[in-house]
């Protein structure tokens, strides 16, 4: 059964700049639609700084410079007449650190579709329903949806977050580590959760977990040191690596 | 071995001890002279001017050459003037903190000219301020909006409530400006990189995420900023304050009576020191816990916010 | 966005990023804060200018003002130059109108006509004339200096007689004009020395004179006395608040435990807390009364006193100051020294002292500029005379109260007026050159310190 690979992003040929310091040399990858692409490698490796390049989050710190080509379905995302807003709205980001808004959980959804329209009040309660169930919260939280984000467990303002980046109807979710935080059990659920989404999301995961990698991901690009050395399925890549590096990473020699 | 040199060696000489006793002595002598002076200056002022302080006190008038009655017009004219100085100076100050945090770029020439504006108004000194507020507001500003409008006598260029608020606004601004700055570092960049990832603007970061959360240092800075207002005399003897007033001031071109000012002038001027002493006495309790009121407060949601960080 | 993700799914719509021009609410949004922000600048070169500009008519135009001066030096001038309402269209000062009038209440035999003379235009020197003559025929009362109770005169006119007459004691001690006057170095009678004197040529001659007596037939406004003045003030303030500030820095930082900690560092910012005129009036209420018993003074207020006054506004600033620096002393370098064999107190003045150096340098150097152009505390403890002596139980006059004297009751252009803005300028550059050698000294040892030289 062939299945129909889609280029959701396409690199070409991208390097990442801290002004005059290169953090990523010429990374190229396809990363197709519906799957989940986890990047893995050992602190500083940059890959926590491709995955944020993917929505221009890079953007916001003073100095930094790319050359090279970022293309989601087909446009590039780098050139002049982009509009970032815009851009970020179709691509969601969850963070390492759980950081929901100090509002209630109600607001947090609908903090992203109250920004530029006006939905009716049936409106956003049909779409935080649906953020929620999608996120595997629901159950949790139907009953005090005015209550504070803050006070949900650690496991739970994620997967709050991963509600309130779905509400906004994204097509990508980028994930910086999203589980790095949490106990096993929560990190359990969320993994399951990434499962399910994926039908629905392209998602793109960093993570310095290699199992997580191995468990969670259909394609895997590992990361060393500002280049991507290999990407590839992640089952051949845990099993019969192209490079040595990997295979050392992999099994642990460096990490 | 040698067991005797072992043995002392572990004993800190006596010599040593001594100093050492004296160095803390002398460090907590210091303390103590502090903190005691502290007390006998309170001490002091409890007991001239808690007999004639009362509640009468405060919402009445001065009688008699100020020898009896209270000092509400001066508490009136304070609290007239720290208000129009708040709503001068906090939006100023805000906006700059505003744009030292969020929107300049960390090391342009700008942002640079902007801190060490801040910088110098902090330090320069409070009279400073006062002939600036006659030089500037009351008689640059001032005439000329009497020429712009006009006027045949002398209205706005004279000293005047509002220009003694202008020029308090741009004493404290430096107060507002770090207060705000404090509590907008205080929001982590997660928040803003959150709520730009679902879309939002960068304006609509900073008024929906990161000003709600900033809103306590900012009250902080406004708090902090009014406390010092209503204790700066030095730039306001010059530009607006008056030892007494027929009718409490209802235009901004009016003169007002002042807590401090006044307590300046009775103790300075009065015409019979004796009798108007415990007046004076009185207005500095009246003064001291306004003071230590907004300091209270200010400090109470300073370690609110501090707490709150820090989860 | 209302749709269901799986209709979205079945009809992918392209994306479409490309840049839409309706972020003006963002770019005005933007504007208004750069506008608002680059006030602070705008601010700083605004009193720059603005207080620069009335001094610097001073430089302009003295060459002018002598021939000025000189005239009045000539007795028979006097009389020719009737008293009248002088002041001119432009020179509004309403406190100095009042003025006038109440002291040709005063100097009663020199009626009030009221013609002007065109010619003879020159601001200051009319209203000395006032003045002077005012002075020669009352018991030496100078103008009221803190100008804005003239809405009251009724009672500023007694407070006027009323000062020479009673309690001598309470009088003198709480009226500094009455202080001002019985200047030991100069003679008490201005008409029996003025005829005598020339007036300065230059007005820079004028400003290094010794004697400060803008009220007079010859303005003198030498600044000599005002620095001396300031300078001891300060010098003394520093020299018993440094001590004592950082000292109890260091009790508190090394020392202290937690308990004593969290009482005695908000006690010292309620200090901070304390208006200058507060202090200011127990200084002169009380203070002045210790010092006067303890060191018997011939005068109430004096330079003592006043910097006691100032060592007491200070204090909290060395002190928070110097308790930061010693406390952001990396603890593994506390932990290093005792671990070597040196006791608290050791590694407490060998050690974390040295090491914290920077933070209480410029702690210091910012409660001397603290001290110096501090102005109600200097107007209320210091006597308000300017005398150049070096004695410390003598009355003193700083500049910062001396423009918080004088300013209330100069002609609006005049000399005086001019030079009070000087002043001004004096303090501004001085506190701006403190603030800015603790700014690059600090930097620069701290660099170094923590990045090796």
């Amino acid at each position: 059964m062939a299945k129909d690979l889609q280029t959701k992003i396409r690199a070409t040929d991208f390097s990442f700049f801290y002004g005059k310091k290169q953090a990523l040399h010429n990374i190229s990858a396809d990363l197709y639609s519906n799957k989940v692409t986890a990047f893995i490698g050992p602190s500083g490796c940059g890959k926590s700084t491709f995955l944020r390049s993917l929505n221009r989050m890079n953007d916001v710190i003073d100095g930094t410079r790319v050359e090279g080509k970022v293309e989601v379905d087909n446009i590039d995302i780098y050139a002049p007449n982009i509009d970032v807003v815009e851009l970020r709205k179709r691509i969601g980001m969850v963070f390492q650190k759980s950081i929901p808004f100090p509002k209630s959980i109600y607001e947090n959804i609908t903090f992203g579709l109250r920004l530029n329209t006006k939905p009716t009040k049936p409106q956003l309660d049909e779409i935080v329903e649906k953020s929620l169930q999608r996120a595997a919260i629901w159950n949790e939280v139907k009953d005090r949806l005015n209550d504070s984000a803050m006070g949900l467990s650690g496991g739970q303002q994620q997967r709050l977050c991963i509600a309130r980046a779905i509400a906004v109807n994204p097509d990508i979710l980028l994930m910086d580590e999203p589980c790095s935080a949490l106990d096993p059990i929560s990190t359990a659920k969320i993994e399951e959760l990434i499962q399910e989404l994926k039908s629905s999301y392209t998602i793109v995961l960093v993570t310095h977990n290699m199992q997580q990698a191995a468990r969670v991901s259909d394609y895997t690009g590992f990361f060393y040191m500002g280049n991507m050395v290999e990407f590839d399925k992640t089952r051949t890549m845990f099993t019969r690596p192209a490079k040595k590096e990997t295979e050392d990473y992999i099994t642990g020699r460096f990490g | 071995m040698n067991t005797e040199n072992l043995q002392t060696s572990y004993e800190t000489s006596r010599n040593k001890k001594l100093i050492g006793l004296f160095a803390v002595g002398i460090t907590l002598f210091a303390v103590v002279a502090i903190v005691g002076l502290l007390i006998s200056m309170l001490g002091n002022f409890l007991i001239g001017g808690l007999p004639h302080f009362s509640w009468e006190f405060l919402i009445e008038a001065p009688r008699n050459n100020n020898t009896e009655g209270g000092i509400f017009p001066a508490i009136y004219g304070t609290a007239l003037l720290v208000i129009l100085m708040a709503i001068m100076g906090v939006p100023i100050g805000t906006a700059t903190a505003i744009y030292l945090t969020e929107y300049a770029r960390q090391d342009s020439f700008f942002a640079r000219s902007v801190r060490f504006g801040v910088n110098t108004l902090a330090g320069v000194p409070s009279i400073v301020f006062g002939l600036f507020g006659l030089g500037f507001f009351v008689q640059f500003v001032g005439k000329g909006a009497d020429a712009a409008l006009g006027n045949t006598g002398i209205v706005w260029g004279q000293p005047a409530l509002i220009w003694a608020a202008a020029t308090l606004a741009v004493l404290t601004l430096p107060v507002v400006i770090v207060s705000v700055e404090e509590a907008l570092r205080a929001v982590p960049r997660e928040l803003r990189e959150a709520s730009l990832a679902l879309g939002a603007t960068k304006w609509q970061t900073i008024w929906k995420v990161v000003l709600p959360n900033a809103i306590t240092g900012i009250m902080t800075g406004l708090i902090l900023a009014v406390s010092r207002g209503a204790g700066e005399v030095a730039p306001i003897l010059f530009v607006g304050a008056v030892y007494s007033l027929p009718e409490l001031p209802d235009q901004l071109s009016d003169q007002f009576m002042h807590l401090g000012y006044h307590l300046f002038v009775l103790s300075t001027q009065s015409p019979d020191v004796n009798a108007t002493m415990p007046l004076q006495y009185a207005t500095t309790i009246v003064l001291l816990l306004l003071t230590f009121a907004l300091n209270f407060i200010a400090i109470f949601i300073r370690s609110r916010l501090r707490g709150r960080a820090l989860k | 966005m209302t749709e269901s993700r799986e209709e979205v799914l079945k009809n992918p719509a392209p994306i479409n990023i490309q840049k839409r021009k309706r972020y003006l609410g963002e770019t005005i949004a933007e504007t208004t804060i750069k506008v608002t922000a680059s006030f602070s600048i705008l601010l700083i070169f605004l009193i720059f200018i603005f207080v620069f500009k009335e001094a610097a008519s001073l430089f302009s135009t003295s060459t002018d003002e002598t021939p000025a001066t000189e005239n009045v030096s000539t007795p028979t001038e006097t009389p020719a130059t009737a008293p009248e309402d002088d002041l001119k269209p432009e020179v509004y000062n309403p406190e100095t109108d009042l003025l006038l009038e109440e002291n040709q209440h005063r100097a009663s035999g020199v009626a009030a006509t009221d013609d002007l003379k065109p010619e003879v235009y020159n601001p200051e020197t009319d209203l000395l004339l006032e003045e002077s003559q005012a002075t020669a025929t009352t018991t030496g009362e100078a103008p009221e200096s803190y100008g804005a109770d003239i809405t009251e005169s009724p009672t500023g006119e007694t407070s006027g007689e009323t000062k020479t007459e009673e309690n001598p004691d309470e009088a003198e001690s709480y009226n500094p004009e009455v202080e001002d006057m019985p200047l030991p170095t100069v003679g008490n009678d201005p008409q029996v020395e003025e005829p005598e004197e020339v007036a300065p040529k230059t007005i820079w001659h004028n400003l290094l004179g010794t004697i400060w007596q803008p009220v007079s037939e010859i303005p003198k406004f030498g600044l000599l006395p005002l620095l001396v003045g300031t300078a001891k003030a300060t010098l003394i303030s520093i020299l018993i608040g440094a001590p004592l500030g950082i000292l109890a820095a260091i009790y508190v930082a090394l020392f202290a435990n937690r308990r004593v900690r969290e009482i005695v560092k908000p006690a010292i910012e309620l200090l901070a807390s304390f208006p200058s005129v507060v202090i200011g009036f127990f200084c002169m209420m009380t203070l002045a009364t210790i010092v006067q018993n303890l060191f018997g003074a011939d005068y109430r207020l004096n330079a003592l006193v006043g910097g006691l006054g100032l060592a007491i506004a200070i204090v909290p600033i060395i002190f928070t100051l110097t308790e930061d620096a010693l406390s952001s002393v990396p603890g593994t370098l506390r932990e290093a020294s005792l671990a070597l064999g040196a006791t608290e107190w050791e590694t407490a003045f060998k050690v974390i002292l040295p090491a914290a150096t920077p933070g209480v340098f410029a702690a210091v150097l910012l409660g001397i500029g603290r001290a110096f152009g501090e102005t109600m505390i200097a107007l209320m403890a210091t006597g308000n005379a300017a005398l150049a002596t070096w004695t410390i139980l003598d009355p003193i006059r700083t500049f910062a109260a001396t423009i918080g004297a004088e300013m209330g009751e100069v002609v609006w252009g005049s000399e005086h007026y001019s030079i009070l803005f000087f002043l001004g300028v004096l303090l501004f550059i001085f506190t701006f050159a403190m603030n800015a050698i603790t700014e690059i000294y600090v930097k620069q040892r701290l660099i170094k310190r923590f990045q090796g030289s």
